[in-house]
Parts: structure tokens; sequence; C-alpha cells
């Protein structure tokens, strides 16, 4: 049964295990250095599909579909399901749904709704209210640009700030029983993030935008369980980028002091960072968007866990919550970041 | 949080890599002086076929954005204007740009309204706000002109 844990903390005591996960990529993240862990790759970025928007929504609708099958599940096992993605009120989400039976809890927290699924999912299980739930998300560059920047011929240049949206999905399907199957991983303890600006304004630096949430829910989660960042073998925070990252350093510098900090460098993965070769593939400060941190915890995380490699880690999920209209009426861009633990039993 | 959003600023500010100022300058200068010296080529060439001063006035900007819209339906306007920034940007081929590459986007929202509302989303704002300080401009010129007679 779920329980409070100093301010902001819910522990997971049931336990709630993933039963199948799976992601799906497009040719550019077919490319970088996670590709082996995709399930699928679309070589097209229409994915067969006439229009931008379908070709995400058909993305979506593979990833659920493989997670499903990872998990020798049907749609109609899942009690709920929790997803989101940066489309205008979750397109691709609920239009996905259209063709599976799930009861939806739609979400959104930009590019941290990954995060914030798979933490409500595992709650949902723990709680005693579902004994299946999924978490999804999904974005694409050419969907996300249409929406939020230019369209894709328009000729302009990229800042080195800026970070490339992925075309990526990701699902997690959860069971209160483990499989016999596979390692068991459970999600241990959750932490929903609280909002954070401390007033950012250029949306072409997203991950300085998102810094001092990641830093904020870092702080409280390892204040409310008593851990530090020396007992985690990756902390991995969503899609913070170069210039994130290194402010995430410095701020957690200022809070934690030198010795903590440097564990937590050691520790430190970003799915911005770990999805791209920066030095190969034009993205700018790194990847972003809701299916960048989805992918890399399917492609990368749980495999690792899987196979014993990584046996603790603290997913911290991140999103910048603008709005297509806040940056014309002047407004900074609020963060927020979502902690997810996860520990492989051996 | 210990970090006030001044420090936070200056934080940023150091964190954050600038563009690369030097390079971008000298493309912008070299591609956006090629366009205009292609421009200039395009009038001789019309002025030799015979055209009149006014007529080359009106070809030479229309054959630059005919090619920037020929370019941008290909993919390849964005290409160079990725390395070329302002070279490419402030001279006409910009604004033709900026009016072809939504009309392409937005093929998929319909053809009435999908183009239709947003096919003026980048230039809209050059369009209108152009358009009102030509009017303001007028008025003032023919005041002054009437007032000198």
């Amino acid at each position: 049964m779920a329980t409070r844990r100093g301010a902001s903390t819910i522990a997971l005591t049931a336990g709630s295990t993933i039963a199948g996960f799976a992601c799906v990529g497009g040719k550019l993240e077919g490319e970088g250095p996670l590709r082996s862990g995709f399930c699928q790759i679309f070589p097209d970025a229409r994915a067969g599909q006439e229009r931008w928007e379908q070709a995400e929504i058909e993305m979506h609708k593979s990833a659920l579909r493989l997670a499903l099958r990872d998990a020798g599940r049907a749609a109609r096992d899942v009690d709920l399901f929790f997803g989101g993605d940066l489309l205008n009120q979750c397109m691709a989400t609920s239009f996905s749904l259209r063709d599976m039976d799930m009861p939806l809890a739609g979400l959104y927290g930009a590019c941290s709704t990954f995060a914030l699924a798979l933490g409500m999912a595992a709650l949902a299980i723990d709680g005693g209210g579902a004994r299946r739930t999924m978490a999804a998300a999904s974005s694409h560059f050419c969907s996300a640009e249409k929406q939020f920047r230019f369209p894709l011929e328009f000729g302009g240049q990229i800042p080195p700030s800026a970070q490339r949206t992925a075309t990526a999905a990701g699902a997690v399907l959860l069971d209160a029983a483990p499989a016999a199957a596979r390692r068991p991983i459970r999600v241990s303890a959750v932490t929903v993030g609280r909002v954070r600006d401390l007033g950012v304004t250029d949306a072409n630096n997203m991950g300085a935008a998102m810094a001092p949430a990641a830093c904020d829910t870092l702080c409280r989660f390892w204040a409310d369980t008593g851990t530090e960042p020396a007992d985690f073998d990756w902390i991995l925070t969503g899609d913070l980028g170069q210039v994130g990252s290194r402010l995430l350093r410095e701020l957690l510098q200022a809070e934690l002091g030198p010795e903590k900090t440097a564990a937590f460098a050691d520790a430190h993965r970003d799915g911005g960072l770990l999805l791209y070769d920066l030095d190969r593939q034009e993205v700018a400060a790194g990847g972003s968007g809701t299916g960048c941190s989805a992918a890399v915890l399917c492609a990368k995380v749980l495999p690792e866990m899987e196979a014993g490699r990584l046996r603790r880690v603290l997913f911290v999920g991140t999103g910048a919550l603008l709005s297509v209209v806040s940056p014309l009426q002047g407004e900074s861009i609020p963060g927020v970041a979502h902690a997810v633990e996860l520990q492989a039993e051996s | 949080m210990s970090v006030s959003r001044e420090e936070y600023d200056q934080m940023t500010k150091k964190a954050t890599p600038p563009s690369r100022f030097g390079r971008n300058l000298v493309m912008s200068f070299v591609v956006g002086g090629g366009i205009c010296a292609l421009g200039e080529g395009f009038w001789r060439l019309y002025a030799r076929l015979g055209f009149s001063k006014e007529m080359c006035q009106s070809l030479v900007p229309v054959t630059l954005v005919v090619l920037t819209a020929i370019l941008t339906v290909f993919g390849v306007f964005d290409r160079i204007a990725k390395v070329a920034g302002a070279g490419t940007g402030v001279p006409i081929t910009g604004f033709a740009n900026a009016v072809v590459a939504p009309a392409i986007e937005f093929q998929s929202d319909g053809k009435i309204m999908g183009v239709g509302q947003n096919i003026f989303r980048l230039a809209g704002p050059v369009l209108a706000w152009g358009s009102g300080v030509c009017a303001v401009y007028g008025v003032i010129y023919y005041v002054i002109t009437t007032m000198k007679k």
C-alpha cells in the first residue's frame, strides 16, 4: 500500500513490477547510439500516413502494441492507461486509443509526461485500484515543429542551446504480480514535482528552464527517502540536454555541497544526451520531447536493469510547461520534474 | 532553492554556448551578397533582352521569389538557410520562403482553412505592419510635397 514519506514522496510497498515495455523511433533516433534498443524504427517520418499527426499516432500505437506483446497481454487486460504527448489536447494519445480497449487517463506534463504516467500507473496498482496498468508517451519532431515552432521548410538557424524534439514513443506495462520469466523491476517510490520557474524566457533554452525543477524534485526525493546520490547506479534526467545538465549540477552544488554533487555527476545521465550522438548528429544541445525519456528508458535503462547491470535507478522526467501563446505574452517558462525510483531485484 | 532569479540568470548566461557569431557573419555576408549579385545578373540579362528599366524592377524580384519557392518545395532552401542565416533571410528570398513554407506545411489541414489561415503565419507581421507603416509614410510624404508647392 502506498505510504507518504516526508513532504513530497510516496513510497510503494506492495509493489508494481514491469511486465513489458517497448519503444519505437524515427530515422535519426535509429541512427543514434540507442539504435539496437528500439523495437521498431520508422525510416519514413510520415510512417506511411498523410499527415505528421497521423504519423505520431501510428508510432504511438506501435509502441503500445509492442509493449502489450512483450508482456503477453491484450489491451482488454489493462485496467488503466496513463499517457500523453505534446500535441494540443494530447491528440496522439487519445487518438491511439480509438483502436485499443483501455480506460484512458490522459496526462500532460510536456516532456515529463512519461515519468508522471509511470508514477501514476504504479500508484494505481499499489493503491489496489488496478491489477495491470500502462504508461506511455510519444512525440514527433515534425508535428511538434508545426505546432510550437516553424514549418519544416522554413529557413532559419537554431541556436546551440536549442534541443531537438525526438521522434519516438515508449510504453510500459505494469503488473501487480511479477512475471515468472523476467527479472522483477519494481517501482518503489514516486515524487510528483512542483512547478519551479526561475525566470527563463528563451524557448530555445528549455534545459535551463527545467533544471531548477529537476534540482528541487531530486533534493526532495533524497530528503524524503533518506537516500543520497551515491545510492543510485544511474540518476536519469529526462531531457535537460547539455545546458540544463550543466546548470543542474551547478544548482545541486549549492544545495548539496561538492562531495554529493561529485557522486551525483558520476551517476547522472541525461536522456537528451543519450538518445543522439551530439558530435555526429545535428541536434544542437541534445534531444527533448515527450518521447525522448520514454524511448531512453525503454531502449536503454530497462534492458540494462533486466540484464542485471543496473540495480537502482532514479528516473526524473523533466518538462517545460510553456504553451503556444505564453512566449508571445512575455511569460517565463515554468518547469516541472517528476521522480520515479526503479529497483531491479536480484 | 537557495539560488535567486538574478543569480540563475547569470548562471544561465554562462552555461549557454554563444552562437557562432564570426562564422554566421561571414556566411550571411557571402550568401546575402551572392543573392544580390545574382539579382544584378538577372537585371543585366533582362536589360540585354530588351526589357525597360521598370520591367526589370519587377522581373528581378519575381525571378528570385520563384527560384526560392522552387528551392523551398524541393527542401533545399532550409539547408542553405541553416548555414547562411540572415544571408537568405533578409533579401526577398527570406520573405518568399516564409510564405511558401507554411503553404506546404498546412496542406495537410486542408487547402481552404489550413493553407488559407496559415500561409501568412510567418509573413503576416511583415505584411500587416509593413503596409501600415507605408500608409502612414504615404500621408507624411503627401503633406510635405503639397506644402512645398
